[in-house]
C-alpha cells in the first residue's frame, strides 16, 4: 500500500489525482468546519441574499432561496462519496463471488450465471438504474440499490475471465491435488491473482459511480431536496441559464473535479498493476 | 464469408435469448411497483369500480406469470399495450420519439469514432511528448464529467455567450418539414428543403457533441493504450528499419491491429450513448425517446416503461452484434478460426 502510493506519486498526473481526491475527501469530512454557512445544507431560506452572483462572501454565489452554493457543494460531496463507497462495497463482493463461481465451477453454474450477467449487461448502464428508480421511491437507499444492480455484472465478467485463465495454472492444480476445498481454491488461490485488476477497476469505478448517481438525481430520480446533491443542483440551475450561470456551473465543476481525480489515480494504478481489460 | 454469416447467425440467436431474459427482468422490475398502478393512473378521484375495470383490462388481477404470458402474446403481435400517460399505443409513442433519439445518437457515434480514433493515433504516435499530454488530459476531462455537465457548459458558451448555435429543440419554429422517416435531416432532403436541412444540422451540433464527448475521450484512451502495445512489436521495428515514414507506420501498421481489441469496448461505449441521451435530451429539450422515458417513469406508466426499456435494450444489443461482426471481419485470425472451428 505504502509502496504503491510512493510509485503513484512519482507520476505527476497521478499526484494531481491524489491531491484532487484528497481535497474532495477533506472537504466532505470537514464540511462542518469548512463551510461558511453549515446551516445552508438543509431547508433554510434567506430571501435577502437570494440568487446572488459570486462575490466576497458567497464566492460561488447563492441559490434561489439564498443558500450559499459553496457550503452546499461541500455537503453534497458527502452524499456522493458515501454512495460511491456503499455501491462498491456491495457490488464488488457480489460480482467477484459470482465471477469466481462461474469461472471455477463451470458447467451449469457457468452457463446460468453468465447468461444472467449478459441480461443485466444488455440494458444500457444508465437505463437499468433509471428503470429501477422509476418504480421505487426516490430515496438514498433505493438510489444505492439501483446503481448497485447495474454495477455487479461488470465485476462478474472481469473476474470470470481472469478465473478461466487462472484455473488451468499449475498452482491451482497443486491445491486441488492436495485436497483443498473449492472455496479455498476460489478465494485463497485464484482471488489474490485477480486483486490488481479488481482494485484498478474499483478506483476508476469510484468516479463513475459518482457520475451515474449524479445523473440519476439530475433526472429527479435520486437524492431528494433539501439534501444537497450535485446532480439535482445542476438540474435546478440548468433552468436558470444563462443569467444565473453559477447555479449549474459550480456543482457541475464539482462533479468534474472529483471524477477527474479518481480517473487520474485509476490511470496511474493501471500503469503500475497492468491493463485490466 | 460463409463462416462470417454463420457466426452472425449464431450471435443473433444468443442475442434473442438474452433479449428474452431482458424482457423478463424489466417485467419483474415494473411489477414490483409499490401501490396499485391502476390507482396511480386514474388518480384519487376514481371509483373502486373504475380501478377494478382498469386492473382487469391490464390483467393486474392475475398472477405475475400469467401477466407475463399476456405480455408475450401481445408482444408477438407487435403490441406493447396502451400508455397510461398519452393514452396511445406504446408502439405509436415509440415510433414517434425514437427517430429523434437515433438521429442524435448516430451523429454522436460518428463524432466519437471520427474524432476519438485520430486523436488516439496522434497521442500514441507522439507518446510522451506534448501532443500526447494535451490529448491525454483532454480525453480524461471528457470522460470525467457526465454528459449533462458538458451539455450545460457547451450550451452556456456556444448558445448563450457566443450565440453561434441554437439553445434548444430540434428545428427552428419557422421550419416545417413533413414527417416521412422521422429523421429531420433525411426528411428535409426528401422535401428538397435546404434551409430546413441546414437548420436541422445547426440544432443537432451542440447536443450531439455534448453526448459524444465522453465517448470521444474513451475511444481516444483505448486506441492510444492499444497502439502503445502494438508499437512494441517486432514488425513495427522492422517497418522502421525499412525506413517507412512514422506517419505511415502509425496510420497503417500500428493502427489496424490496435483497432481490433478496441472495437468491442467502443461498441459498448457507442451503445452507452443510449443511456446518456436521457441526460442530454433533458438539457436541450430534445423531443426524443429518452425524454418520453423520463416522463413515463415519473408517472409510473407500466406499459410505457417496459416498452421503452425493451426497445432501447434491443437497439443496444443490435449495436453490439454489428460491432461483433465487424471485429470478425477485421480480424483474419478470428475469421479463419471461426471457419476452422466448424
Amino acid at each position: 500500500m505504502i509502496r504503491s502510493l510512493r510509485i503513484l506519486s512519482a507520476n505527476p498526473l497521478s499526484l494531481v489525482g491524489l491531491a484532487l481526491v484528497g481535497l474532495v475527501i477533506l472537504a466532505a469530512a470537514f464540511a462542518d468546519f469548512l463551510a461558511p454557512f453549515p446551516e445552508h445544507r438543509g431547508a433554510v431560506v434567506d430571501f435577502v441574499n437570494f440568487n446572488k452572483p459570486p462575490d466576497g462572501t458567497y464566492f460561488m454565489g447563492t441559490d434561489l432561496v439564498g443558500r450559499d452554493m459553496f457550503s452546499r457543494i461541500l455537503y453534497a460531496y458527502r452524499i456522493s462519496l458515501l454512495l460511491g463507497v456503499v455501491v462498491l462495497a456491495v457490488a464488488v463482493p457480489v460480482g467477484v463471488t459470482l465471477g469466481l463461481m462461474a469461472g471455477y465451477l463451470g458447467g451449469w453454474w457457468e452457463y446460468a450465471l453468465m447468461r444472467i450477467t449478459d441480461v443485466f449487461l444488455s440494458i444500457p448502464p444508465l437505463v437499468l438504474a433509471i428503470a429501477i428508480m422509476g418504480v421505487l421511491q426516490p430515496t438514498l437507499l433505493n438510489g444505492m440499490l439501483a446503481v448497485t444492480a447495474m454495477w455487479w455484472p461488470w465485476y462478474t465478467r472481469l473476474v470470470y475471465n481472469i478465473t478461466r485463465g487462472e484455473k488451468v495454472e499449475g498452482y491451482v492444480l497443486a491445491a486441488e491435488v492436495i485436497g483443498a476445498s473449492r472455496a479455498h481454491v476460489m478465494f485463497r488461490e485464484i482471488l489474490p491473482n485477480a486483486v490488481p485488476a479488481i482494485v484498478t477497476k474499483m478506483t476508476l469505478d469510484f468516479g463513475f459511480v459518482i457520475l451515474i448517481v449524479s445523473s440519476l438525481s439530475f433526472l429527479g430520480l435520486g437524492v431528494q431536496p433539501p439534501t444537497p446533491d450535485l446532480g439535482s443542483m445542476v438540474a435546478e440551475g440548468a433552468r436558470y441559464l444563462p443569467d444565473s450561470w453559477w447555479l449549474a456551473v459550480f456543482p457541475g465543476l464539482a462533479i468534474l473535479i472529483a471524477v477527474f481525480g479518481f480517473n487520474l489515480i485509476g490511470d496511474g494504478l493501471r500503469d503500475i498493476l497492468g491493463p485490466d481489460r | 464469408m460463409l463462416t462470417v454469416l454463420r457466426h452472425a447467425a449464431r450471435r443473433i440467436g444468443t442475442s434473442l435469448l438474452v433479449l428474452f431474459g431482458v424482457s423478463i427482468l424489466i417485467f419483474v422490475i415494473a411489477r414490483v411497483i409499490p401501490g396499485d398502478p391502476a390507482r396511480v393512473a386514474l388518480g384519487p378521484n376514481a371509483t373502486a369500480e373504475q380501478v377494478g375495470n382498469l386492473r382487469a383490462a391490464l390483467h393486474l388481477d392475475r398472477s405475475v406469470v400469467t401477466q407475463y404470458g399476456y405480455f408475450l402474446s401481445d408482444l408477438s403481435r407487435g403490441d406493447l399495450g396502451i400508455s397510461l400517460y398519452t393514452n396511445r399505443p406504446v408502439t405509436t409513442d415509440i415510433a414517434e420519439f425514437l427517430p429523434a433519439t437515433l438521429e442524435l445518437i448516430l451523429v454522436a457515434g460518428v463524432l466519437m469514432v471520427g474524432l476519438g480514433m485520430p486523436l488516439g493515433i496522434l497521442a500514441a504516435r507522439y507518446l510522451g511528448r506534448w501532443p500526447d499530454h494535451v490529448i491525454r488530459v483532454i480525453s480524461l476531462l471528457g470522460v470525467s464529467a457526465p454528459s449533462f455537465v458538458w451539455a450545460v457548459i457547451l450550451m452556456l458558451i456556444f448558445a448563450y455567450w457566443l450565440q453561434w448555435l441554437p439553445i434548444a429543440g430540434r428545428l427552428s419554429e419557422a421550419t416545417l418539414i413533413p414527417r416521412i422517416t422521422g429523421f429531420v435531416t433525411i426528411d428535409s432532403l426528401i422535401a428538397g428543403n435546404w434551409a430546413g436541412f441546414r437548420d436541422a444540422w445547426w440544432h443537432l451540433a451542440l447536443p450531439a457533441f455534448a453526448l459524444a464527448l465522453s465517448g470521444i475521450g474513451q475511444a481516444t484512451r483505448l486506441i492510444r493504450a492499444n497502439m502503445i502495445e502494438t508499437y512494441e512489436t517486432p514488425y513495427i521495428e522492422m517497418a522502421r528499419a525499412y525506413g517507412f515514414p512514422e506517419g505511415r507506420i502509425a496510420s497503417h501498421y500500428a493502427f489496424k491491429p490496435s483497432l481490433i481489441p478496441s472495437l468491442t469496448i467502443i461498441g459498448l461505449d457507442l451503445a452507452a450513448l443510449l443511456g446518456n441521451a436521457f441526460l442530454v435530451e433533458a438539457v436541450f429539450g430534445w423531443p426524443g425517446l429518452s425524454r418520453y422515458g423520463v416522463q413515463v417513469i415519473l408517472r409510473k406508466d407500466l406499459n410505457a416503461i417496459v416498452g421503452t426499456v425493451l426497445i432501447i435494450s434491443a437497439v443496444f444489443i443490435l449495436v453490439n452484434i454489428i460491432v461483433d461482426i465487424l471485429t470478425v471481419l477485421l480480424n483474419p485470425r478470428i475469421r479463419y478460426a471461426a471457419g476452422a472451428g466448424n
